[in-house]
């Protein structure tokens, strides 16, 4: 049976394997071939929501393009997800709130412009200016001067960052608002990109082809169907790109996608379609990639409602948590491409980063009995119903949101314990969480912008913060953050982070439910095919045969 | 004939203006739609004002709706959320959608035209009952089904075909996809020539023509044909806007880069510029098509031309 097995196999690889030539001749892909480097491959994309500046970009579509085209002071290594050095020679501190930025001499963008502090200096200024709708501005929210350049209402009062000062062709010093140790680590994210001055003196035309200083530049842009990636011979960079290029091809559905990668029209499809989650193995098998992602889902509450802020809610919420079968709906529903959660960070920040397996304890295992306790102690659910409100339109949240329901009614014995309120649209599901009309808990869904616990927890759960929608509010946590931004040293910050996330256990403040994985899969002409921890392809590595 | 064109082309004002303001409405009452724009996080509440005010949304609708109104006379029909012009998109999505309706309505009328006169001339015989019994297969499938499955087979199991379109859809990449989109239609006109056929033929002045020793070919074409084409010319007009905006489902299933998709992803990211623009030049469609149909009448029917 197993030899049938490989044989088929084989007749399967190669039938794709001709097809891939057969078919590849009228595509872009007829480039060199042969393992010599020269080779392009195709991979499916997605059209980018915004415009394509870095400080704009905020999907992962958009933010694939930057990856290949832009290296910032950073880079998060693909496999651990460490910040590590890449322009930045280095960036020392004694206090930090005051950051001294030297950046390596030597890189050029692919104009042939030089990077300099000033590429760095002038595309921060822009991205925070508050006249050009970045809609990733809050990045640069911890520089000094921020309030005035990006004010909250009203016009802004000045266009430059005051905590931003070029020294030398090599340096620029950063001054922060507040004290945030880790801060060096955030600047791997693609907002923090540098610009070539192009950017700012032909704007619509960088926009039609932009400019950057990464691996890959760009040949040709047709908005809404394809990009054409080029790999870059004069790049001075480490992590060269390892293929001729790579063309990214705009995909109306992903099933359509996957269809073509099984026909051989296609590469890479790193967007693997739910409905053929349970065929991939067998279509693909070593080809198939699922690897966590720096993505956790969890079910947020509105504390703006007095019936989910009352003393015992937190039993209520602990209660519930405990009435999901999370085991059953990840192997189930989602094939395994989610893993049950079992904290509020990420796997991909690894132990060393402040993940801790198992810190949510027996409140997230799944346990009926001891759940229907918990409800009932905490004063049993607000209104006699908890609505769980998702968006319809993406994402199949249907699918899940009811077998949540399902199991918390099973668990609390009551066939209308739980529902589903679907919302129509995403903007209007934004829409509501934003006027802070929820009845209940919601669908909350969290993609890191860098591999830090920090950004786990303060954009989510700190008074007031930019993705604390719930308005959760609780002095022992934000005092704990407080101090862990201000800690030197990074492994006791992290301590202190951890402690942090305690007082969000203690308080079940959001119930986690499972962590999400990328999943990709490739045709038998790639090999070294990865997902990075943001669940985004790392191209440059890509070989192709 | 002019007075009649006239009155038609004044009857379209109310009709374009009732449809976009409708669109325009539902558009805007599904929710603010800056707030998806900045994904599961909250938008920053300054960006979120200036990017309304940009857009026009912080405007009350009846507002909105006379700028844009005003704007798409002089031919603006504003900026999508990716910053393109929403006549630029419009530029590229037309034409790929337009080919793909002018496949489907060529093989409409040619194949569906042929059948529905074989089948009406031999009503009753094997062929006619074969062709009866196709046709409601094809009715009783969905699209989505005949698309996805011609894709699998064509495509991946036996390659005959690229499972999907290329950027450049051109004619001999849109076959198959056409096909799809035409196939229910083309089922309708087989049925509409077949029936009109069948009862034409008994008609007084097919008798006559046959009477006066006129080639067959001439009194099938010339009388018999010209005559029960009315219904069927109805409906391709009709159909012609239809089709435009019901290739959605097609296009998607054959990654076509045309207005389905422009709209699909218009109402997803509840892009009211978008979806808005792109409705009122298919409203408009419409309302061209109907009216060439009513022209065609008069050619094909000298009786209506002098009413």
């Amino acid at each position: 049976m197993r030899g049938a097995t490989h044989a088929k196999w084989a007749a399967c690889a190669a039938a794709v394997a001709l097809a891939a030539t057969a078919c590849g001749g009228g595509d872009s892909s007829s480039g060199g071939g042969g393992g010599d480097g020269s080779a392009v491959l195709s991979a499916s994309w997605g059209d980018p929501q915004n415009p394509l500046e870095p400080a704009n970009t905020n999907e992962v579509q958009g933010g694939k393009v930057l990856d290949m085209v832009f290296r910032g002071l950073k880079r998060y290594d693909p496999k651990s997800g460490k910040a590590e050095d890449m322009l930045a020679d280095k960036i020392e501190t004694t206090d930090s709130q005051n950051f001294t930025v030297t950046v390596k001499s030597g890189w050029k963008f692919s104009n042939g412009e030089a990077v300099t502090a000033k590429s760095f200096v002038d595309a921060w200024n822009y991205g925070a200016s508050l006249k050009n709708n970045q809609k990733n501005a809050y990045f640069f929210g911890y520089i000094d001067g921020y309030d005035k350049v990006h004010p909250d209402s009203g016009s802004q009062s000045a266009t430059t960052l005051t905590g931003l000062k070029v020294t030398g062709t090599d340096t620029f010093t950063i001054k922060l608002t507040q004290k945030f140790s880790t801060f060096p680590d955030t600047l791997g994210y693609a907002a923090y990109s540098p610009l070539p001055s192009t950017f700012f003196s032909d704007h619509a035309a960088w926009l039609k082809k932009p400019v950057g200083n990464g691996p890959y530049t760009i040949s040709s842009y047709t908005k809404g169907s394809q990009m054409q990636l080029k790999k870059w011979d004069g790049y001075t960079g480490t992590d060269k790109a390892q293929n001729g290029g790579v063309t990214l091809k705009v995909y109306t559905d992903n099933n359509t996608a996957y269809t073509d990668l099984m026909a051989g029209n296609l590469d890479l499809v790193d967007d693997i379609p739910a409905s053929q989650l349970k065929n991939v193995k067998s279509d693909l098998g070593g080809r198939y990639i699922n690897t966590p992602a720096g993505i956790i889902q969890t079910l947020a509450f509105p504390y703006y409602d007095k019936n989910w802020n009352k003393s015992g809610s937190e039993k209520v919420r602990t209660g519930l948590s405990m009435a999901i079968n999370r085991d059953q709906i990840t192997n189930t529903i989602f094939q395994k491409t989610r893993t049950p959660a079992t904290d509020w960070t990420s796997p991909v920040l690894g132990t060393e980063g402040g993940f801790q397996d198992g810190l949510c304890g027996d409140a997230c295992k799944y346990n009926p009995t001891e759940a229907k306790k918990l409800v009932q102690e905490g004063g049993g659910i607000p209104g006699g119903q908890v609505k769980i409100t998702y968006n319809a339109d993406t994402g199949s949240h249907k699918e899940w949101v009811d077998a949540v329901c399902n199991s918390i009614n099973n668990a609390l014995g009551n066939d209308k314990a739980c529902v589903g309120n679907p919302v129509g649209t995403f903007a209007d599901f934004r829409n509501q969480i934003g006027q802070h009309k929820m009845t209940g808990p919601f669908r909350a869904g969290w993609q890191m912008d860098y591999p830090l616990i920090q950004n786990f927890l303060q954009p989510l759960y700190y008074t007031k913060a930019s993705s604390n929608d719930g308005l959760w509010s609780n002095k022992d946590f934000d005092k704990l953050v407080n101090q862990a931004n201000a800690e030197t040293d990074t492994s006791k910050a992290i301590k202190l982070f951890q402690q942090a996330e305690g007082v969000v256990r203690d308080n079940m403040a959001a119930i986690p439910l499972w962590y999400q994985n990328g999943s990709a899969g490739y045709s038998d002409r790639l090999s070294n095919v990865a997902l990075n921890p943001f669940s985004v392809p790392v191209y440059n590595e890509i070989k192709v045969s | 004939m002019g007075r009649y064109v006239i009155r038609r082309l004044l009857q379209m004002i109310p009709v374009f203006i009732g449809a976009t303001l409708l669109i325009f409405l539902m558009v805007n009452v599904m929710g603010d739609p800056i707030a998806g724009l900045c994904g599961d996080r909250q938008c920053d509440p300054a960006t979120a004002a200036q990017l309304k005010r940009e857009f026009g949304l912080d405007k009350p609708v009846w507002q909105q709706y006379l700028t844009y109104m005003g704007n798409v006379f002089t031919g603006d029909f504003g900026t999508a959320f990716n910053g393109q012009k929403v006549t630029e998109l419009m530029a590229t999505a037309f034409p790929v959608t337009i080919r793909l309706t002018l496949v489907a309505i060529v093989i409409e009328v040619v194949v569906g035209i042929a059948l529905g006169v074989i089948t009406g001339l031999k009503r009753g015989r094997p062929i006619d009952t074969g062709v009866l019994l196709l046709t409601l297969v094809v009715i009783s499938i969905p699209t989505f089904v005949t698309g996805l499955l011609l894709q699998l087979l064509l495509g991946v199991e036996w390659g005959w075909i690229k499972p999907s379109v290329s950027p450049e859809a051109t004619f001999s990449e849109l076959i198959v996809p056409g096909l799809v989109l035409a196939s229910v239609s083309l089922a309708y006109v087989t049925r509409l020539t077949r029936t009109s056929i069948a009862e034409n033929r008994r008609s007084d002045y097919v008798r006559t023509a046959v009477a006066k020793g006129l080639p067959r070919r001439r009194v099938i074409v010339r009388h018999l044909l010209r005559n029960s084409l009315i219904p069927v010319v109805t409906f391709i007009g009709t159909d012609i806007g239809a089709l435009m905006g019901g290739a959605i489902v097609t296009e998607r299933i054959f990654n076509i880069h045309g207005v389905g998709f422009q709209l699909y992803q218009g109402i997803v990211r509840q892009n009211t510029q978008t979806v808005v623009g792109f409705v009122t030049v298919l409203v408009l469609v419409f309302l061209v098509a109907n009216l060439l149909v009513d022209l065609l009448y008069a050619v094909l029917d000298p009786r209506i031309r002098y009413a």
